[in-house]
């Protein structure tokens, strides 16, 4: 066999632009949303306003400055195997889960406060609410929903990160994968710094 | 010829280093302090830190967090394309709304 046979194909330049790319896709995802969200709000002023004040600003502002953390951790993750410490990279990895599992558990607390009032969706005290407040909430559930589904896959994505950090299958010469993952970790960070303002600050 | 992909000159980037990271968190956790303080201020100054201040977060994320300022200018390009398109979106719908 020749040796170019037993070398392996590496492209970190194309795995991190083919990652750029998804997170595009992600980013007319939830850009989609806020779009709609920007429309109906200003369709339905009243109800947003309504609806806003009905939500725990305090919680959604504990689990912004949970996320920052989580970014920072992830990015010092990727810093720490870029100089070789790997030990150290897992241990930030470890954290940057555990962070996404505080916002999950702050954000259930939010969740089932909501669902006990008889707020969810298709519910039927939802149905007697203002059309304005139920499109509201509508958009609240989806958009804050389809955020958490994003937190699980990255914590899911990282965790298995961490356990190949761990087998010095990514090291200080080939740590792509951390990178990737740390990447879609961030944007789900930028997604949460939009959706707080939305829903708990500024509706 | 794999060898040379690897360690092609666009993935050979800066390393920042970590008290560049921590001040950046400090500064977004201190935006955020600034957006629940404009909350308080009334809907208008709400209103215009979400359009102000949490731009400012995400790119502070994008440039420093997602490393984009020591990429090359395709990740750049790639960004601003996707972004300029919500942009036209968003202008677009406005423009429907008010003379609808």
């Amino acid at each position: 066999m020749t040796e170019a046979a037993h070398s392996e194909h590496r492209d970190d330049y194309g795995a991190k632009l083919g990652m750029w790319l998804f997170l595009v896709t992600e980013i007319n995802l939830f850009g989609g949303l806020f779009i709609a969200y920007a429309y109906m709000r200003n369709k339905y002023p009243e109800g947003f306003h309504h609806g806003g004040s009905q939500l725990n600003a305090t919680l959604g502002v504990t689990n912004t400055v949970v996320l920052l953390t989580s970014s920072l951790t992830a990015v010092l993750a990727l810093w720490a195997i870029q100089q070789g410490k790997a030990k150290l990279s897992k241990q930030l990895l470890t954290a940057t889960v555990l962070f996404g599992l505080v916002f999950l558990v702050i954000k259930t607390v939010e969740w089932s406060a909501k669902i006990h009032h008889g707020i969810y969706p298709n519910s039927e005290h939802l149905a007697t609410l203002p059309h304005g407040e139920q499109i509201f909430y509508g958009l609240y559930f989806t958009m804050t929903g389809l955020h958490g589904v994003h937190v699980v896959v990255g914590m899911l994505v990282l965790s298995v990160i961490a356990r190949m950090v761990g087998q010095s299958k990514i090291t200080r010469d080939q740590h792509v994968v951390l990178e990737n993952g740390a990447l879609y970790w961030h944007l789900v960070d930028v997604v949460w710094i939009f959706l707080l303002p939305l829903f708990y600050l500024a509706a | 010829m794999s060898e040379l992909s690897a360690n092609s000159p666009a993935t050979t980037v800066e390393h920042p280093s970590i008290g560049t990271f921590i001040r950046v968190w400090l500064a977004l956790v201190a935006l955020t302090g600034v957006l629940v303080l404009l909350s308080h201020l009334g809907p208008k100054a709400a209103v215009w830190g979400l359009l102000v201040v949490s731009p400012f977060k995400a790119a502070l994320v994008f440039y420093y967090f997602m490393h984009l300022k020591y990429e090359g200018p395709l990740l750049k390009a790639t960004m601003l394309v996707a972004l300029g398109t919500l942009l036209i979106f968003l202008t677009l719908l406005f423009a429907d709304v008010a003379f609808a």
